[in-house]
């Protein structure tokens, strides 16, 4: 790929990109999120065109306007969130879309001796008879790679393949890539883990803001100038983190267990406590409750059994009003589905929560003027780039709007802010400035339940460490007396 | 070979938002040209009738309002549902429930003057018709049953509830058809204009453009209303009962549909028939469309449709195009004006394919 | 009461059954193929009467009755299109697409219609189908004379809820549509052509729902009217989640409906008072109370298909 460019409305995803890749290799496509390593591969598969460049494959040079040439000419991609069809079988999973059948009809009978034999040679066992929302995640990214095999791809693209996997699953993945690339193909691992990158590539381009900053080849490069690559300076940000004691209790969970949306366990037995002038970081790989917990104290899930209390007082499950009047600032892990109204203006967003207070209203009608004076103010104490407190929610960019997310919630000075992954796509810039308000609302007097799968974060900002797996606490330690390599090992499972 | 993609584009000012509507309605007029050719119509003479027949004499005019009013309130009702995202199919059996309410007030309360008569029916047609579109709302929001295909079926349940009544209690004893007793004089619309049917349900129908222009632009509910229909998920996260708004949207929005059925009875039959309304609560929903799901927006459209169903009328007798081009164009507005919504969101480009 | 359970009664009740449903079958196979695909078509009822007046017409100038019946196919197979275009390329809201394409269509039957009959006092009439008995099926006691004595369309339509189930579930082309309808994304990134296949869904279906239309002016009628299709389109979206969006379950569905709509006219003529209305209510009831059903197992995955995606767009 030589020259490659793509812009999205405002913002250019890729700037010039070259990119090759050889026979016989695991390339690794390094860079933190938003770095442009997606866009440039779904332009590789078709998924979208580029504004300027061009692609070779096999020396040929191909224009892709679609999937369908890509993966003719041996290219597959595997996104983040798979692209199954869940209430279909693995079978018609794998052979939709390929010629597969005796002339109008299909042949399942002979995909599915094809496909078993595909599953012994590479060692990817699933049932193919089974309906896809059936299995887990791992599970779920075998059928993939059976999909692009069946097809015969000889590139093989994976995106962020390990964010949703276990420990084990991911070793059994890294098997699978080395025996495939063995067999003559070659893969792009995208991803932003360096130890994973390492362990298993051989060459590695990072990306950085659309741009390529470096090749290195995997044996003559280490991770901290990986990691300088990709940031483009020291990991270290300019935080200043007071000494503050820790005081009463502001969250009290209590043996609290809850069922995940496929009715399996997610949370199980969870004690915890967060108390004033704290920040408690929960770190651990998405996929192990974190969602569900933040979901129960947002008010948006019931759990099985246990209690919450804040300040002492019980939180009402389901009821989101409830953690409002509690006094919790809740941030979502899904700001743009979960938390703002992308198409009312910044004001509206802000007030969302105290809309019917007395402050703005009065006998069923808006005050405007106060409206107004409040939008007006929190703007500018977050700095939010914008028009004006008038413009439409979704014309600004990430970080300011997780900026309208933060001053919304922490408008009310909350006794309990719960952040999910609060920096999660965003630019370094944006994440200092979290970073830092965060801190303030620390000082402040406010206990925060930080969780988040950035460990650099969740290091950063914690006063204490715990770690959770598959549903229960199974690490608690103060961040002074932390390791990274003790908190990983919790995080993949390994007790004590 | 070149294709085409539809990306997305910057927002347009706020200017496009009144602009378009008329620009659709300007383009609908002129794309009715090709009916009126193929019915062999003198183009000049079938738009002046049509203008004239509508706008022309003071009597069309008043005529051209009194047809207004019902698309008015049934646009009111779907745009101020469709707002909230309550996809209100069902204003066609809204306004029946209202008509059949008024009828059976109207032909058994005799003797109670008319300033307290109306009122009360009034009110009831509204609660009627309320309570028909809360019925969806409901199974929308305990049973999550779609709500298009809800208050679409139940616009015929309506019709066959109102046949059946037609059929029986209400029938009018001496007659063999399904129509109602008269209603009593004192529940029939006061006429406003001399020589003319300008009824007191035009004044009305202003009058709730005004008010939902006021619930939704100044007060809480209104509010609460956007936010809902914007994104119902994190409305609720913010605190907002989206149940509850949903049930009141719906309410009122079914308490507009029933109005516009109190109206057709009370002023222009007098009695209840099984085609009281020739799918006005239908025409609402592409009124309320047409007008951007905007209080001020909807009046102007419902005018312009009325204009062209008095309109067809006096066209077809003078130049022999039928009546029904009305209804065409009807269907050509609606798609001109999706078309145009849907170029103020994205742009074609062009893309070169091998 | 007695005299309903005659044999000649029964007979000619399953009879009418089938004559009332033939055209719902179609309606809702079209249906089923284009929602399976993942539109809704609102335009059914649109579709229907255009099929309707174009089979009359063509048939009133040219004599023969299966042009006629081609005519309407191919009318429903163009504003099929129409609702591609607006649906599926332009990617706008697809109820109200679907409903401005019934606007459209019910006053275009209309105008065309008038323009070319004008308004005599005596409406025009064709020579319509025959019904055709079956050599031997239709000596069978009892369900023979009923079932197997009717017009050739309603054995075509018989025919094609099994032709379609087969489509749908065991050919390569049905795998597509049901990923499409599914999951177009996912169609997409496999290589299937999203709008192309949506499309054909809509085209096909549109011919169908033509056919559904047509039947009722050449066959069940011989004229036309401007209530002719009464209502049946919107049966047919109900019949199509009653049923599961499975062709031979939504054909199910439009049975009951033939055999409610039999029943009330024999009711009718035996004097009986109940009023015919509260039966013509029934199917609508009936639907509720599947759609209600259908919400509740969706919230279970993988329970049941919620095949159609309303705001989606392919690609």
């Amino acid at each position: 790929m030589s020259g490659v460019t793509k812009q999205f409305l405002d913002t250019v995803a890729n700037n010039n990109v070259s990119f090759n890749l050889y026979g016989d290799e695991i390339c690794a496509l390094l860079g933190e999120n938003g770095a442009g390593k997606t866009t440039l591969m779904n332009i590789l598969f078709g998924y979208y065109t580029c504004d300027e460049g061009q692609i070779f494959i096999k020396g040929e040079k191909v224009n892709l306007s679609a999937p369908k040439d890509a993966i003719s000419r041996g290219v597959g991609m595997i996104h983040q969130h798979f692209a199954l069809v869940a209430s279909q079988t693995v079978l018609e999973n794998i052979i939709i879309g390929t010629g597969a059948g005796k002339g109008i009809f299909l042949d399942l009978k002979g995909a599915r001796r094809d496909i078993v034999a595909l599953q012994d040679r590479f060692g990817l066992q699933v049932d193919p008879d089974a309906q896809i929302w059936t299995l887990s995640v791992g599970e779920q990214q075998k059928v993939e790679i059976l999909k692009a095999l069946y097809r015969e791809v000889d590139i093989l693209i994976m995106d962020e393949p390990t964010a949703v996997l276990a420990p084990a699953e991911t070793d059994e993945l890294f098997k699978t890539l080395r025996t495939l690339v063995k067999e003559g193909r070659s893969v792009v691992f995208i991803s932003h883990k360096l130890n994973e990158v390492m362990d298993i590539s051989d060459r590695i381009v990072v990306l950085r803001a659309g741009r390529v900053v470096a090749e290195r080849e995997t044996a003559k490069t280490n991770a901290r100038e990986l990691a300088n690559l990709m940031v483009g300076r020291e990991l270290l940000e300019n935080l200043e983190k007071k000494t503050i004691e820790a005081g009463r209790p502001v969250l009290e969970i209590e043996n609290l267990s809850a069922l995940n949306d496929k009715n399996l366990n997610a949370l199980h037995q969870l004690d915890l406590v967060v108390r004033r002038h704290e920040i408690l970081g929960m770190a651990g790989i998405s996929g192990n409750g974190q969602r569900e917990l933040a979901e129960i104290l947002f008010g948006l899930r019931h759990p099985t059994a246990g209690s919450v209390k804040i300040n002492g007082d019980a939180l009402k499950f389901g009821s989101p009003t409830s953690a409002i009047r509690l006094k919790m600032g809740r941030i979502p892990e899904d700001r743009i589905d979960t938390g703002l109204m992308m198409d009312l203006t910044i004001a509206e967003n802000l007030i969302l929560e105290n809309h019917s207070s007395s402050d703005f209203h009065r006998y069923g009608l808006m005050k405007s003027k106060k409206i107004h004076q409040f939008s007006d103010e929190l703007i500018a104490a977050y700095d939010i780039k914008a028009g004006d407190r008038d413009a439409v929610t979704k014309s600004l960019s990430g970080g300011n709007l997780q900026k309208v997310m933060l001053a919304r919630e922490l408008a009310g000075r909350p006794a309990l802010v719960v952040a999910a992954q609060p920096t999660r796509g965003l630019d370094v810039g944006a994440m200092e400035f979290i970073h830092q308000r965060i801190l303030q609302e620390r000082e402040r007097g406010a206990g925060i339940l930080l969780i988040s799968e950035d460990l650099d974060e969740v290091f950063n900002l914690s006063d204490r460490i715990v770690v959770l797996y598959e549903g229960q606490i199974v690490g608690a330690v103060r961040c002074e007396d932390a390791s990274r390599e003790q908190v990983g090992l919790w995080m993949s499972g390994v007790r004590h | 070979m070149i294709g085409f993609r539809l990306i997305k584009r910057k927002p347009l000012p706020a200017w496009a938002r009144v602009v378009i509507p008329i620009a659709a309605i300007v383009a609908t007029l002129v794309l009715a040209a090709i009916p009126i050719l193929i019915a062999g119509g003198n183009l000049w003479k079938s738009y002046f009738y049509l203008f004239h027949g509508a706008l022309g004499t003071r009597y069309n005019l008043l005529e051209t309002c009194v047809k207004a009013s019902p698309l008015l309130l049934t646009g009111l009702a779907v745009a101020f549902a469709f707002r909230a995202k309550f996809w209100n199919i069902g204003a066609e059996g809204q306004l029946l429930a209202g008509a059949l309410t008024a009828t059976a007030l109207g032909v058994s309360l005799d003797g109670i003057p008319q300033m307290i008569l109306l009122p009360i029916i009034i009110g009831a047609g509204f609660l009627a018709g309320g309570i028909w579109a809360a019925i969806p709302a409901l199974l929308k929001t305990k049973l999550k049953v779609d709500d298009v295909v809800s208050t679409l079926l139940l616009n015929y349940v309506m019709i066959h509830i109102m046949g059946a009544l037609l059929f029986g209690p209400l029938q009018q004893p001496d007659s063999s058809w399904p129509r109602s007793s008269a209603i009593v004089e004192a529940a029939c619309y006061p006429i406003l204009m001399a020589r003319s049917r300008f009824h007191l349900g035009i004044p009305l129908a202003l009058m709730a453009v005004l008010i939902i222009w006021f619930i939704n632009s100044k007060t809480t509910f209104g509010y609460q209303s956007r936010a809902v229909g914007v994104n119902a998920r994190a409305a609720d996260f913010g605190g907002i009962n989206t149940t509850k708004v949903i049930l009141w949207t719906a309410l009122i929005s079914g308490g507009l549909a029933g109005l516009a059925g109190v109206g057709e009875l009370c002023a222009i039959q007098r009695r209840l028939i099984m085609d009281i309304s020739p799918g006005y609560g239908y025409s609402g929903i592409v009124i309320a469309m047409l007008g951007n799901l905007h209080p001020i927006g909807v009046l102007f459209s419902s005018l312009f449709f009325s204009v062209v169903i008095v309109g067809a009328q006096t066209m077809s007798r003078m130049t022999g195009v039928p009546t029904y081009i009305a209804e065409v164009i009807q269907g050509m507005a609606l798609m001109v004006m999706l078309i145009f919504l849907l170029f103020t969101e994205y742009k074609i480009s062009r893309v070169r394919k091998k | 009461m007695s005299e309903l359970l005659d044999i000649a009664v029964i007979s000619g009740l399953i009879g009418a059954t089938m004559r009332m449903a033939t055209p719902i079958i179609f309606a809702t196979l079209g249906e089923i193929l284009a929602e399976r695909s993942g539109v809704l078509n609102l335009g059914i009822e649109g579709i229907m009467l255009m099929g309707a007046m174009t089979g009359f017409l063509v048939t009133f100038s040219s004599g023969s009755i299966w042009t006629g019946v081609v005519a309407a196919a191919l009318v429903g197979m163009l504003l099929g299109l129409l609702m591609a275009f607006l649906a599926v390329d332009l990617g706008l809201s697809q109820h109200v697409s679907g409903l401005g394409i019934t606007l459209f269509s019910s006053g275009l039957a209309m105008f065309i219609y008038r323009l070319y009959v004008g308004s005599p006092t005596v409406p025009p009439t064709i020579e319509p189908f025959k019904q055709i008995a079956l050599p031997v099926l239709s000596k069978i006691p009892l369900i023979g004379p009923g079932l197997f004595t009717q017009y050739s369309l309603t054995y075509v339509a018989w025919l094609l809820i099994p032709l379609m189930s087969i489509l749908l579930y065991k050919t390569k082309l049905g795998l597509k549509v049901r990923t499409v309808g599914e999951n177009p994304v996912v169609a997409d990134t496999v290589g299937v052509n999203v709008a192309l296949t949506r499309t054909l869904c809509l085209v096909f279906g549109g011919a169908l729902m033509g056919i559904g239309g047509a039947f009722l002016t050449l066959a069940h009628q011989n004229m036309f009217l401007i209530d002719v299709i009464g209502g049946r389109g919107w049966v047919a979206i109900a019949m199509v989640i009653f049923g599961n969006w499975d062709p031979f379950k939504g054909a199910l569905g439009a049975l009951i409906f033939g055999f409610l709509d039999g029943l009330q006219l024999r009711l009718q003529g035996f004097g009986i008072a109940i009023s015919f209305h509260l039966f013509l209510m029934i199917p609508y009831l009936l639907t509720i109370v599947a759609l209600i059903s259908v919400s509740r197992k969706a919230a279970v995955p993988g329970g049941l298909l919620k095949p159609y995606r309303r705001e989606e767009k392919g690609g």
